[in-house]
């Protein structure tokens, strides 16, 4: 193909960028067309949290010993102090220890 | 349900509700930035110029995606290698689909064109900044759009202290970057949880999700799992 060597890097952006705003509009636009029944709504109020389970567990699975100990961390620190900067922070810093003697 | 035909009170979207959503967004703005300025110093490594980059990070704006979209990243493109980049940054991405799915029947009830112009700002900061806004009885949707726009412009310029600082920060593991993303929602968690709706959810949302984790590559436990949870929760209201 012609194109240019220099312009490659910037298609690859606009395609990632294109396909990034699709899924962004795409699942309130279905939504959008979906009658609200009750079903619907039950599973739209629990979808955020699902969402963010599903991401945790497995992401500390694959993170290993390290991970489990800063979710459980981060978790304990929220539930006691209700500050989300401090809960990242002491999950973060409970990550960096762990690893640093040489775990996860 | 005659009840769901009745059409439901606006939303309002105020400039007030739009600096809540950026105050509320202020916890995030650490691990944001550490973020961004990782994946600037991934963009360095691969090869790709200053604007390059903060071009990347002002269209794409989605930081995982961008991390994976870079790891494939070649100096010989070709239109396969390009599809193969676009399908990943899609497939990391599409949690972002059951994100503004979840939000919907909130966010129509506000003004459809500030409504679109936060969802095309939706991740996972304005996301979990606004379900929590809302779950706790908040309406105006301007604290969603506030605060997409808020961390889209910090997103942005955080890139370009990453692509300068360069090899510093290119491992994510070093600093825990990798971790920020499920530590905030881990935080994000706390609170969100309710017995009755979710009780029968989350345990779902988990299994599939851990099951997917180890039989497929990437993040497709997040879609599947999600939407096994949800569909859970739907099943749960049914019955009772």
């Amino acid at each position: 193909m012609s194109v240019p060597e220099e312009a490659w890097p910037y298609i690859a952006i606009t395609g990632m960028a294109a396909a990034t705003f699709l899924v962004r509009f795409a699942g309130y636009w279905i939504m959008s067309r979906v009658p609200p029944t009750p079903f619907v709504r039950a599973a739209l109020e629990a979808l955020p949290g699902a969402i963010i389970v599903s991401t945790v567990v497995p992401l500390a699975m694959r993170g290993g010993l390290a991970a489990w100990i800063g979710v459980a961390v981060a978790a304990a620190v929220m539930v006691l102090v209700r500050k989300d900067i401090a809960a990242l922070a002491a999950g973060m810093a409970a990550v960096i220890a762990v690893r640093s003697v040489g775990f996860g | 349900m005659d009840a769901s035909r009745l059409s439901p009170p606006r939303a309002p979207c105020t400039f007030a509700g739009m600096v809540e959503g950026a105050r509320l967004s202020l916890p995030l703005l650490p691990g944001t930035l550490v973020f961004a300025a990782a994946v600037g110093a991934t963009s360095a490594e691969k090869g790709l110029t200053l604007g390059q980059a903060v071009f990347m990070s002002l269209s794409v704006y989605a930081g995982a995606s961008q991390l994976l979209g870079l790891q494939l990243w070649t100096q010989s493109f070709s239109l396969a290698a390009v599809a193969a980049i676009v399908v990943v940054t899609m497939a990391v991405n599409l949690r972002f689909l059951l994100m503004g799915a979840s939000l919907q029947p909130w966010l129509s009830r506000g003004p459809a064109g500030p409504v679109h112009v936060g969802l095309a700002a939706l991740t996972d900061a304005n996301f979990v900044v606004a379900s929590r806004y809302h779950a706790q009885g908040g309406q105006d949707t301007g604290v969603f759009i506030g605060a997409g726009l808020f961390m889209w412009v910090i997103w942005t310029l955080a890139t370009i202290p990453g692509h300068a600082l360069g090899h510093l920060l290119t491992d994510p593991k070093r600093f825990a970057i990798d971790m920020v993303m499920p530590l905030t929602f881990t935080a994000m968690s706390v609170g969100l949880f309710r017995l009755r709706r979710d009780r029968l959810a989350w345990p779902v949302a988990a299994g599939v999700a851990v099951v997917t984790a180890q039989l497929a590559e990437g993040y497709w436990f997040i879609v599947t799992g999600a939407l096994a949870g949800s569909l859970a929760a739907g099943v749960l209201r049914e019955r009772a």
